[in-house]
């Protein structure tokens, strides 16, 4: 048995091995834009679901039930789809004819980005409801603003005690970049399937593309760990600092 | 494509409930049969066996690492190749794509089934097993009479929230070309070219559903807690 990743495409130059690499970096670069959005609307309406204002709490609460309940695909399909058709004319037809891989590439990043927006915002919630009632109300005597209250005082907490869970969120960003294949974008599953459907060597399309989710996988869990140190705080529970261990003490608690 | 046509919606509800069926269906098997081999391997990891426990931590890690999609693609591929091998057959047994379904939701949600059970056999207190043990209770009869029980009752929020995405993901068979609630959609959007009526609908039918599942889900929480774990 050969490896057919090595062999030259069908009337092309590139190698599949070429096709391989590209899909990762689709993959990669919508995973990794795909999370900073997620990142930066998560905190915002995690951060407006525990809001003293009424409106604004309902407001996020609405948000979250309705982009955290619609599977992904169909939140892709309804980018893909159904939004050009809404759209005024011009503007629809503008959005379709978008050229590849940039057609298939916007409405995933949506549909991803918002989908996992929605998944972030409960644990940035989570965290915040996690802290002592103390802290806003020590916040606010202060004078801070409810801005600053946020800002300094609930949100570099609540951020450090979700990082683990954040984490999980980070690998299913990298798994469900794989869910764009179904509106045509030739990220790292679908060319591994193009492999396949080409030289029929499917253990080699298939596994290599396994052994890559796994390679990135533990890329993920060795960044997000070094995050986890690089940003603990000493007495918080959450410090992973060295410390000499003595004959007798108790076991070891993260 | 005309206006947002309502009837067109009427028309198809009949194939789309159909898919919906189909779609419940894969999560009742996905859910009683990842419950069951993810109960297994949870069991053996933190009996810690020797070799079954480092092959159930492969599995599990290997199983969580990758895209369901790339499951749903490997073993439509390796089922009839695992068919042919274990019935002798001189050619690939195909299963087509419902089967594959029925199998890949098993084993993959078994995976994810497994860590969240393995972490709640992690919270019993060790003196649990050793009063266990002290009542001359054999290891099966300790779990099964005392650990399990507690266990599962206490993940029991965590498996179902699991299972509302479980739910969600059997969407993903789409790439197989089943119908489901989202195949069916799909089928009479291309058909009739009713792409907007189509995907809304079912999107607000998973929002309905996953909504209503992680209410109820929040109230099972309170009410059935045990009342020192609470």
């Amino acid at each position: 048995m050969s490896f057919v990743l090595f062999e030259t495409v069908q009337d092309g130059d590139e190698r599949y091995l070429d096709w391989l690499v590209s899909g990762l970096g689709w993959t990669i670069g919508l995973a990794a834009a795909g999370g900073c959005i997620a990142f930066a609307i998560g905190v915002i309406v995690g951060s407006a679901r525990t809001s003293r204002h009424r409106g604004i709490a309902i407001a996020a609460r609405l948000y979250v039930e309705v982009f955290r309940n619609i599977p992904v695909i169909v939140q892709m399909f309804l980018w893909y789809f159904v939004l050009p058709e809404l759209l005024p004319k011009e503007l629809g037809d503008a959005y379709k004819k978008l050229a590849p891989p940039w057609g298939s590439f916007v409405p995933a990043l949506f549909g991803l980005s918002l989908y996992t927006a929605a998944r972030v915002a409960e644990q940035v919630r989570a965290g915040i409801e996690a802290l002592p009632n103390g802290q806003r109300a020590a916040a606010q005597a202060l004078g801070m603003t409810e801005l600053e209250v946020y800002r300094l005082v609930l949100l570099p907490q609540a951020l450090r005690i979700i990082m683990p869970t954040l984490t999980s969120e980070v690998m299913g960003i990298f798994k469900n970049t794989s869910v764009a294949l179904t509106i045509g974008l030739l990220e790292l599953t679908a060319q591994a399937r193009q492999i396949n459907e080409f030289t029929f060597q499917t253990f080699q399309a298939f596994g290599s593309a396994t052994g890559i989710y796994l390679m990135l996988a533990l890329a993920v869990y060795a960044v997000m760990h070094w995050l986890e140190a690089r940003f603990s705080m000493p007495g918080q529970g959450l410090a992973r600092i060295p410390r000499p261990s003595r004959p007798g003490a108790a076991g070891e608690k993260a | 494509m005309g206006p947002f046509d309502l009837s067109s919606i009427a028309a198809a509800w009949p194939y789309l409930l159909n898919g919906l069926l189909f779609s419940l269906e894969l999560t009742i098997v996905g859910f009683l049969g990842g419950l069951v081999f993810g109960t297994g391997l949870a069991l053996v990891r933190h009996m810690d066996l020797p070799f079954a426990a480092p092959i159930a931590t492969a599995y599990i890690t290997l199983m969580r690492s990758i895209p369901l999609i790339m499951v749903l693609f490997w073993f439509f591929f390796l089922m009839p190749l695992i068919l042919m091998w274990a019935t002798g057959a001189s050619r690939p047994v195909p299963i087509g794509p419902v089967w594959t379904a029925f199998i890949t939701f098993t084993l993959f949600e078994a995976a994810y089934y497994a860590e969240i059970i393995r972490a709640g056999l992690k919270a019993i207190p060790k003196g649990q097993f050793e009063a266990s043990k002290a009542l001359g209770m054999t290891t099966t009869k300790t779990y099964r009479l005392v650990i399990l029980p507690q266990v599962l009752r206490m993940v029991s929020p965590i498996l179902l929230t699991q299972t509302i995405i479980l739910f969600q993901d059997t969407s993903l068979v789409y790439v197989l070309s089943i119908t489901d609630l989202l195949g069916a959609a799909a089928k009479v959007a291309q058909r009739d070219a009713r792409l907007v009526e189509m995907y809304l609908t079912a999107a607000v039918v998973y929002m309905v559903i996953c909504s209503a599942a992680s209410q109820m889900v929040a109230v099972l929480r309170t009410r059935y807690a045990i009342p020192s774990r609470a």
